[in-house]
């Protein structure tokens, strides 16, 4: 094993299990990208990493650069390991019904959190960042939801790692969040294997967000447009809390991958193709550890229980 | 004729009767559309463009599937078919 200068250097290349134990029919595989041991935990390392060096390389971030960002977690983290190499200072506008453990992530590595209404959800975070970004002009809005850098850091990492480990992958799924991973993944697949399917899975989380006027209040992520979502994508599902958390049990209990709760709506995502296909290659996407979500009782607690609860937070 | 079950999310309750979920018949998602528009206008400047076609904002789901990847608003519906109307939100990490 080499010795690395930085931790930043540990970021991308991540390893890929064949978990086809969980798999309905012996002729399908499914296999999981293994995000989660990226250094500060998540896929987001990499979108961060990127947007922070396509900022540095046009001048837009400087010595001692303040950068704000709205984020639930993942992405704020990523950045705050990031700024603590690199001496930014960062602030994260985090909805206020996340997890105590990302709070507390964010916290470790030194950013300063601005909370935003938990009732808004990540609309809101983001509103919220895009205001104060306006009213401070010195500071830097890296915004993850339209930054070209976020797709492309999956354009040229994580699509080519997956077709290099995976040449006879037939499906990709992942979660639908600033669709970052599905628009650079999926770019780099359709275009070097063009009979590979794109699904993503989403939660339900329009549901019950409340501070929504009507519905034009709603958000596309600008790079979902930009690169062509409409197009790119063979099909979209919702993934309820419950199935969510039966298949990231199932994750850990019968492949020994202890995964984030977005994980296993990936994963329940997978085994839906599954479902429907004779033969094929399934690679979906962990993206992050269970760690940060042990407080909230997903893995030991009631499973009712628990997917009540997470009507009310914020894990995808 | 199916008769489909629709899921009201919060914001559009209170053009709904404050319903969360009403049964509705169709032989297709544009009639479901349309029939719950006819049984409660108010819903109409929400779910539908000048142009008859589902908001930008808006993602509707039959069986948890986003009827844009299927046949949008002719993606045909039976009996017992559950169907969401879900605001798009900004989701990410």
């Amino acid at each position: 094993m080499a010795v690395y200068q930085s931790v930043l250097d540990l970021v991308g290349d991540t390893p890929i299990v064949d978990v086809s134990q969980l798999s309905p029919k012996p002729t399908v595989r499914i296999l999981a990208k293994l995000e989660g041991q990226n250094p500060a935990g998540s896929v987001k390392d990499r979108i961060a990493l990127s947007i922070v060096e396509a900022a540095e390389a046009d001048g837009t971030l400087r010595e001692g650069s303040i950068i704000i960002e709205p984020s639930s977690g993942n992405t704020g983290i990523a950045l705050a390991m990031i700024c603590r190499d690199r001496g930014y200072h960062l602030k994260v506008v985090l909805p206020e019904n996340v997890t105590v453990e990302r709070r507390q992530l964010l916290e470790a590595f030194g950013a300063e959190i601005i909370s935003s209404p938990g009732a808004e959800g990540s609309n809101g975070a983001v509103r919220r960042a895009e205001k104060l970004s306006a009213e401070n002009p010195t500071w830097v809005f890296l915004n993850q939801y339209g930054n070209e850098a976020n797709p492309t850091a999956h354009l040229t990492g994580t699509g080519p790692e997956i077709l290099r480990d995976v040449p006879d992958i037939t499906h990709f799924v992942a979660g639908l969040g600033t669709s970052g991973t599905l628009m650079g993944v999926g770019s780099y697949l359709k275009e070097h294997k063009p009979d590979v399917k794109i699904y993503a899975v989403e939660p339900p989380s329009g549901e019950r967000v409340e501070g929504l006027r009507n519905l034009e209040d709603g958000y596309v992520p600008p790079i979902f447009d930009k690169w062509g979502g409409m197009d790119l994508l063979d099909g979209k599902r919702i993934v309820r809390p419950l199935e969510s958390l039966t298949w990231t049990r199932r994750l850990v209990s019968e492949a020994g991958i202890f995964a984030g709760i977005s994980s296993g709506a990936a994963l329940a995502g997978a085994v839906k193709v599954a479902d429907r296909i004779d033969e094929g290659v399934i690679v979906f996407v962990v993206c992050d550890g269970g760690w940060k979500y042990l407080s909230t009782g997903a893995y030991t607690e009631p499973i009712e229980q628990i997917a009540e609860r997470l009507d009310d937070v914020i894990y995808f | 004729m199916a008769t489909v079950h629709v899921r009201i999310p919060t914001v559009l309750r209170p053009a709904a009767a404050g319903q969360s979920q009403v049964s509705v018949d169709g032989q297709a998602i544009g009639q479901v559309v349309d029939q719950l528009i006819a049984d409660y206008p108010g819903l109409e400047a929400n779910l539908v463009d000048d142009d008859g076609q589902v908001r930008k904002f808006v993602n509707i789901y039959l069986n948890d599937e986003d009827i844009r990847f299927l046949e949008k608003l002719e993606t045909p519906v039976v009996d017992g078919d559950e169907v969401a109307i879900l605001p798009a939100v900004a989701g990410g990490q």
